[in-house]
């Protein structure tokens, strides 16, 4: 689980940058969303940077793979705000999901609740939401279909150009 | 060599469809010396230019127009827009199909005398018998190059078939192995033997697998009787005074309309498609639309009753490799009322890489307990359901009340509900798939839903009698001479297996009675 660090205003970029080496954590700074240990940001461009830290957060516990890090999510929600910026609609479907979310979450919103079951029970009152769906339905696609995770869950992609599996083990089964 | 044919040829076959039916239709005819036009609505795709990626593939073959889907099933909840997963491409589903290729049983060929009267179902018998069709089928599996039959060996069975193998002993289950595939075990009919790339479903990039893209229709080709006009939607079937059927109208790839003169027009566009293009064709004559007599054309829709039962064990299992559809286990096939149900079920492996377990394993489904599911992915076997589903009137393809494609022609709505023999029939073959793989040591197993329709049936189906479907035993539309059905909506009952085999026999046959009609002058 990441921790999400929110600087109050007038933080520096930089400073963020540095304190966010202390320990694992996504900062936001400006539009984006930093994560310094790994060393990536998402810009945001049209939805709230706040909104996309959630956005991470929220993918993560509709589909929690703790062997995959932060930016593969971070890249699964970035069509969001891709849509968002192209169908006003889509905005306000997002920023008011978010905020309804945080609503429901009591004061600290939806990243303060520490425990992902305490998450997924707010989640599960919402799922049948147009905005639930919005996010999942675009999820199942944007996550899975990263090639670069294809790895970690064992499957190997592309085979045409490496000849197949007849040589590579299509039945190299032995523990039967 | 391909032969262009004018628009205005009126002593042309004209076949919509290059799919199994249709692909299979144009080059028997063109064979026999027949003039033949297939217009096909997606493009032409060479098999070098197949994408080994789930998504991307899909993106690139299949029909993708919008379709909308209403009844009991899950999938019009899962997949609103998306009621059946088939192809719009040059070679139709035959590009995407697994290779499955199985002779129908005989008794599935009399399911009204053999099953009785079933409440709600509208089963029929078909007007032909195993016997009849048998030497066709010789034909066919010749034709596809399918495995145990004439001498072919069969594949070799990949680490998928080797669990499913090893449940079906340890249930007793007597007929398991890997398969009857259209799909080379060796070198033939100048294509190579499958590789093993376990990507069946994106359109085989070796072209092992029988297609009629890249058998079929060149074959045709060759002989200078044959032209396939690919980006060619046809959107109306036109008829005479008579009643006979004289000209297509299709959109060509600019989106400009055509009109191709015809002598005889064959329609396979896949059990939605067809029957849409009948009742879209709907003038003051037929005002039902074309060859609607009965009233049966769109009903009946039958998609086969599935689902998959995927496992996973404690160890690896890399079941994506190899082929697809890698065995099967025939046991449950057989009629046995006695299991609380007609009819009868296969169960054949079946694989997804990782982009299409996550949306098909459960579809909506989230939080842990997928999540978990995806993260054994590598140590997961799976299982597809195939079995007969009843004929029911109320399923069919109908037209949308509003929603128009971009030609002007009201879009296909897809109802389906279960009849209560195919919920029963896949509750017990869930029962039988998780079984089986708990005795090879499974820790865990999913019964998944049926994905969206991949075999689409009966929506112009055959029969003795004019006024209890559509065509007759020959495929003929009962009301219009020169109408031709061509594709699996002829089916008048969906039988336990694949249907692919039984299209491609069908169309053969259907190609001798053309040709000798054509000869005598009666059509
Ligand atoms: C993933 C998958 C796996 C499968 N595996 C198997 C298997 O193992 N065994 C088996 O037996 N079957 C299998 N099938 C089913 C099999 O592919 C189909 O049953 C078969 O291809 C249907 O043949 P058809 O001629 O009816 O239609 P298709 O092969 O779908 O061909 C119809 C063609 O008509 C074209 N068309 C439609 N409307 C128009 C129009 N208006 N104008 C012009 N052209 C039009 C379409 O673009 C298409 O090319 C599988 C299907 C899928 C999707
Ligand atoms: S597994 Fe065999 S049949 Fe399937 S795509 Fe690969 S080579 Fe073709």
């Amino acid at each position: 689980m990441t921790t999400i660090y929110e600087p109050s205003r007038g933080l520096s970029r930089r400073e963020l940058l540095k304190r966010g080496t202390v320990g694992a954590a996504l900062l936001i700074s400006g539009q984006a969303v930093i994560c310094p240990e790994a060393a990536w940001a998402l810009e945001a461009t049209t939805l709230k940077p706040e909104t996309m830290a959630t956005l991470i957060r929220l993918a993560r516990d509709i589909y929690p793979h703790d062997q995959l890090a932060d930016r593969f999510y971070a890249v699964a929600v970035k069509g969001q705000d891709a849509l968002a910026a192209k169908t006003p609609e889509h905005k306000t479907l997002i920023e008011d999901g978010i905020a309804d979310l945080d609503k429901r979450s009591g004061p600290g919103g939806y990243r303060s609740m520490a425990w992902e079951d305490d998450r997924v029970a707010i989640l599960r009152d919402i799922e049948t939401t147009p905005f639930f769906q919005a996010v999942r339905g675009d999820l199942v696609v944007s996550l899975y279909n990263q090639k670069e995770i294809w790895p970690i869950f064992g499957y190997e992609g592309e085979s045409y150009s490496k000849g197949g599996y007849v040589e590579r083990g299509f039945n190299d089964i032995e523990w039967l | 060599m391909a032969a262009p044919y004018d628009l205005n040829d009126n002593s042309v076959v004209v076949i919509i469809g290059s799919g199994a039916g249709g692909g299979t239709l144009g080059n028997e005819l063109a064979q026999k010396g027949v003039d033949v036009v297939i217009l096909e609505a997606g493009n032409r795709i060479e098999y070098e230019e197949f994408i080994n990626d789930e998504w991307e593939s899909f993106s690139q073959l299949a029909w993708l127009d919008n379709r909308t889907t209403g009844g009991g099933w899950r999938v019009s909840k899962d997949f609103p827009n998306l009621p059946a997963w088939i192809v719009k491409a040059v070679g139709g589903t035959t590009t995407h199909w697994a290779g499955a290729s199985l002779r129908f049983q005989e008794h599935e060929l009399k399911a009204l005398t053999n099953y009785g009267k079933v409440d709600g179902a509208n089963l029929l018998d078909w007007p032909i018998t195993l016997a009849e069709l048998e030497p066709y089928y010789a034909k066919a599996e010749d034709k596809m190059g399918v495995t145990r039959t004439n001498g072919i060996e069969g594949l070799p069975g990949n680490n998928n078939f080797k669990i499913l193998k090893a449940g079906a002993d340890k249930l007793g289950y007597k007929e398991c192995h890997t398969g009857n595939m259209a799909i080379n075990s060796a070198d033939r009919d100048d294509r190579t033997s499958c590789q093993q790339t376990g990507f069946c479903f994106q359109g085989c990039k070796w072209g092992a697998k029988w297609s009629t893209l890249y058998t079929e229709i060149p074959k045709g080709e060759a002989t200078g009787k044959l032209e396939v006009r690919p980006n060619s939607h046809v959107v109306k079937i036109e008829h005479d005074d008579s009643g006979k059927v004289t000209a297509v109208v299709y959109a060509d790839k600019d989106g400009k309309l055509q009109s191709q003169k015809a002598r005889i027009v064959c329609v396979a566009g896949n059990s939605i498609e067809s029957p849409r293009l009948l009742l879209n064709s709907a003038s003051s004559k037929y005002p039902d639309g074309l060859a609607n007599s009965s009233g049966q054309v769109g009903k009946n829709y039958m998609r086969h009753t599935t689902g998959s039962v995927y496992a996973v064990f404690e160890k690896p299992v890399h079941f994506y490799r190899g082929t697809t559809m890698a065995g099967i286990i025939r046991d449950e096939a057989k009629h046995d009322p006695s299991r609380g149900f007609v009819g009868g079920y296969e169960l054949e492996t079946l694989a997804l890489g990782i982009p299409f377990m996550a949306a098909f394993l459960d579809p909506g489904g989230w939080g842990r307990s997928f999540a978990s599911a995806m993260d054994s992915y590598a140590n997961m076997a799976g299982l597809w359901i195939v079995g007969e589903d009843m004929p029911q009137e109320q399923n069919a393809v109908k037209l949308h009340g509003e929603l128009k494609d971009k030609y002007g022609m009201p879009i296909p709505d897809v109802w389906f509900t279960d009849h209560p023999n195919d919920v029963a029939m896949r509750n017990h073959a869930y029962t039988q798939g998780e079984a089986l793989y708990a005795a090879v040591g499974a820790t865990r197993s999913f019964p998944t839903p049926p994905y969206p329709s991949t075999h689409n049936l009966g929506t112009n189906r055959m029969s003795e009698k004019a006024s209890d479907g559509v065509v007759n035993k020959w495929g003929q539309t009962h009301d219009i001479q020169n109408l031709f059905i061509s594709d699996g909506s002829q089916f008048t009952t969906g039988a336990a297996e694949n249907p692919t085999l039984t299209i491609v026999t069908l169309a053969i046959r259907q190609a001798d009675h053309i040709a000798k009609e054509m000869a005598a002058g009666t059509i």
